[in-house]
This record gives structure tokens, sequence and C-alpha cells, in this order.
């Protein structure tokens, strides 16, 4: 059963509407489209006591999410741990601290699980056999794994300097991996032409309208683990801006569906110096964004044309919010940080979310004494590759007792 | 002359052609050429006033034009400009 009723266009008024199809732009505007949820009738059906009953993955809240049928793929992704973090918040000053660890999501450890997850079940919906990606490698890695579960054909686009393990990890799944020469911007580019000649099903391009949505689940999630609380602080990292919108987006539908209180829930920004255009904007008062060239460890935000920037850049505007920027040493002690105080190891990206967390928390911007909500999207295993020689090495020894004793701890 | 890539949400204006040519020099001459050409596609190019819609992005070269001169970018013989639809990736 569908509760989406269309694709609308924001941009347009009065709202352009299109049949539920692979489109992702409107026609008359070119702005982004969103699939119109029929709010009446999923308040009528959907009850926390209904959800509370459900498997723990992220289609519990599937009413909410643009399938028209039941899910077909990626039926284990979502629900991670949200973790009580009190030795991090301690040494942050923070009342209350938690961290929504998508490092440890279900297949390949990152938060792209649930938008691949949403995309690929709409794609087989759609009668697409071939799927696609552009990506930065967390979404490479996800495509890859969850169009091999799904017997579905892929093709999948990287910037070809990646990290390795982001590489390999996308290799292994035995799918179609292009490597492409240049940034992550010129593999969209790429991508876009791409499917002008070609039917296929590309997650964040001609299925981004219910691919997006995948990562409102993220948000229903932190409010259901908080005990059906909406949280007073949300920091997100930011590469396309997408996440942080759909989240926020997430909050206000419980809080619109009477599920959960109003708390007037924040959402924060977080992007690496290297490559912040829409922080950048945010800090300037600026109403739209200027495109950069990446140049940043986090390799995973390098987005320097972020396609929901001006999305970002108004919300976060509109809620008198704002957005920070860290540097790669920043980023670099930002996720030993992490590891040290929560046993926690984020890549590069959850560098930049607890990195621009700690600045908005010493410059104000966010009130210590406020429940405060980190989420950290993907995996450290992933991007090892910045902190060969930033961390200390074992202590080598033969497997003598003195040679041990002598060693100073 | 050079030779311009057409999304598919214009290729209604193009008569379904993925690639046409003009003669344009720069990116503002490039948009009234491709107008004459295929009556409507000014409108969706650009605003009321005539600057490029912001969820629009043209590449003269696989190059974003805002890091070249914007609208008044030189376009040359055998140049391929790419009108791209901005919300896509991420």
């Amino acid at each position: 059963m569908s509760f989406v009723t269309c694709l609308k266009c924001k941009d347009c008024s009065p709202a352009c509407e299109f049949d539920k199809q692979a489109l992702y732009v409107c026609d008359d505007c070119f702005g982004p489209l969103e699939p119109s949820y029929d709010y009446d009738k999923i308040k009528k059906e959907l009850t926390i006591d209904k959800i509370s009953k459900r498997s723990k993955n992220m289609w519990r809240y599937k009413e909410l999410l643009p399938l028209d049928n039941e899910p077909t793929v990626g039926l284990n992704t979502g629900y991670t741990p949200l973790i009580k973090a009190n030795n991090l918040a301690r040494i942050l000053g923070v009342k209350n601290l938690y961290i929504k660890n998508d490092g440890v999501n279900f297949p390949s450890l990152s938060f792209k699980d649930r938008v691949v997850a949403v995309a690929l079940s709409k794609a087989v919906e759609l009668g697409y056999d071939t799927v696609g990606c552009a990506s930065t490698g967390n979404l490479a890695n996800s495509v890859a794994a969850q169009s091999a579960a799904a017997n579905l054909n892929s093709f999948i686009f990287i910037p070809s300097n990646l990290e390795e393990a982001k590489i390999l990890g996308t290799s292994i799944y035995g799918k179609n991996v292009i490597g492409v020469k240049g940034s992550y911007d010129d593999v969209n580019r790429l991508c876009t032409e791409v499917i002008g000649s070609n039917k296929w099903g590309f997650v964040n391009i001609n299925l981004r309208t219910y691919y997006a949505e995948g990562s409102k689940t993220v948000g229903y999630e932190i409010i259901e683990q908080l005990g059906w609380k909406a949280p007073k602080n949300i920091v997100v990292c930011m590469a396309s801006g997408s996440l942080l919108t759909k989240i926020y987006k997430s909050v206000r539908e419980l809080v619109d569906l009477g599920l959960v209180d109003d708390n007037n829930t924040k959402i924060y920004g977080a992007q690496a110096s290297g490559c912040s255009p829409i922080s950048t904007a945010v800090k300037n008062g600026w109403e739209s964004f200027k495109p950069v060239k990446p140049d940043t460890i986090a390799k995973s935000l390098a987005i320097g044309n972020p396609a929901d920037g001006i999305n970002a850049i108004n919300l976060l505007n509109d809620i008198n919010s704002y957005s920070e920027d860290v540097s790669d040493e920043e980023i670099v002690n930002a996720m030993k940080l992490l590891a040290e105080t929560e046993g926690i190891f984020t890549e590069t990206a959850g560098g930049v979310t607890l990195g621009c967390t700690i600045k908005m928390l010493e410059n104000g911007k966010i009130n210590k004494n406020e429940d405060l909500v980190l989420v950290i999207t993907g995996n450290g295993l992933k991007t090892q590759d910045p902190l060969i020689n930033k961390i200390k090495k074992p202590d080598i020894i033969n497997a003598k007792l003195e040679e041990f004793n002598e060693i100073k701890y | 002359m050079a030779l311009v890539r057409i999304p598919t949400p214009l290729r209604r204006l193009t008569n379904e052609k993925d690639e046409v040519n003009s003669e344009a020099k720069t990116v503002i001459e490039l948009i009234d050429d491709l107008d004459n050409q295929f009556p409507g596609m000014k409108n969706k190019v650009c605003e009321p006033n005539g600057s490029i819609r912001k969820f629009i992005n043209i590449y003269i070269n696989d190059e974003d034009i805002r890091f070249l001169e914007g609208p008044e970018s030189t376009i040359k013989q055998d140049d391929t400009v790419s009108i791209i639809p901005a919300i896509a990736g991420g």
C-alpha cells in the first residue's frame, strides 16, 4: 500500500505535480522533486505501538518511505546503535551527548545503506534491471553490495583516487566499477550524461527523489531510541547537504503526525575546510553557495558543487542554525578523540562532525546544557590512509618477558 | 562550431536530439541561439530576469562556467558545452 500520491516540485508556485516515475527534476524549473505523502492517511495507520512491534530495521517506518509495495532490497538495513557518550560528554562539557553510529550499518558500514535500500527497492518496483551511482565511496560500497544481493546489474562510478579500502570494498562484489580521473563533481556530471543515453536507474540521479528519503530513517531512529523524544540539537556532516535536510524533515514529520512533542529541534551542519561551500555560505549569510574545487582528506564529503546546497543553506538560515568547518588536522584529532573516549572508529567524515561540534560548542553556537546528538555516518576502517604516521605504532619486541618489562608504560 | 549536449528534460524542445550545434561565441549568445533554433529554450534555462536558473549548471569542455567567466565565458570552435541539471548526486 502506498502513501505517496505524486512527486512535487517545491520550487514552483503552485507546486508542479508529476506521476511516480524515475524523475528527479521539475520539467519547468529543474528544481528537485519530493514524494508527496498522504499524511492524513498515515496518521490514521501509524502508531508508536505498531512501530515498536516491528523488526529492528529501517523499514519499521515504511509508511513514511516512498515505496508502493513491500521493500525487496536492504531488508536488514538500519536501526544502528544510539550510544550515550558519557566519556566524550565529560571532556566536551556537554550534559547529554549521544552518538548515532551508522558506521556499523548493514551491509556496508555507512548511512548510505539506508538510501540505497530505498532506491534499489524502488528500482525493482519501476522494473529496472540495471542500476548505478556516482559516488565518493560509501555509496559505491553500498550499491555494489546491495545490487549483488538483489541480483541487479550495476555500474558504479567513482573518482579514481579514492581510498584503497573504498575501491576494494566496491570491487569485491563483482560489479562494473569505473574509476574516473577527476573529482566527484566530474564523476557526477559524467553520470548525468550517461543516464541520458541509457535506461538505467542511477540511485542518486534519476532515482534521487526516492533515494534521498531513506535518510529520514536516521532521524526516526534517533527519536525512537531516545524514548520517542526529539533531541534539542543534532549535528550532521554535509556533502550534498541532503542528509541534513532529510533528518530535519524526519523530525518535523513525527511532530506533525503527533507521534512526538515538538522540542524545537535544531540541526547543525559540518564540513571540511577543504570543501566547505555550504558552511562558507551560511557563515557569510549568502542565499546560495559558490562551487569549490575540493582538497580534503574527508573524501566522502568532497562535493564542491552540492546538489542540495541551496536547500541546506535555506534550512539552516530559516531555523537560525549554523554550520562549521574544520581542517584536516582537526579531522584526524577528532577521529582519535572519538576512538579514545567512546571506542568508535569513525571515518574522516565522522571526524568532521565531531571536529565541527567542538568548534560550535566553543563558540557558543550549540548550548552545552541541551541534548546533543552527533550523527556518525561511516566507518574508520574504510579511510585509514590519512591516519598512517598519525597514530602511535605498536612496540615491537621479541617474545621475551625481559623485553616486555623494559618498555616504559 | 561548438557541440552542445542537451539534458533529458530539455529534449522535448530539440525533437529528442541529445546533441545540437551552435556558432555562439559566449554562453549568453548560446542561450539566445538555442532559443532561436528551439523556441522556448531560454524560458527553460533562464529565470524571467535572464540569469541562468539556479538548478542548471553549464560546462564548457568539462569545466563549470562558474569557474570561468560565468555567462560571459567564451565558447570556441570545437568546444563541447554541456547543460546539466544541478540536482544530482551526493
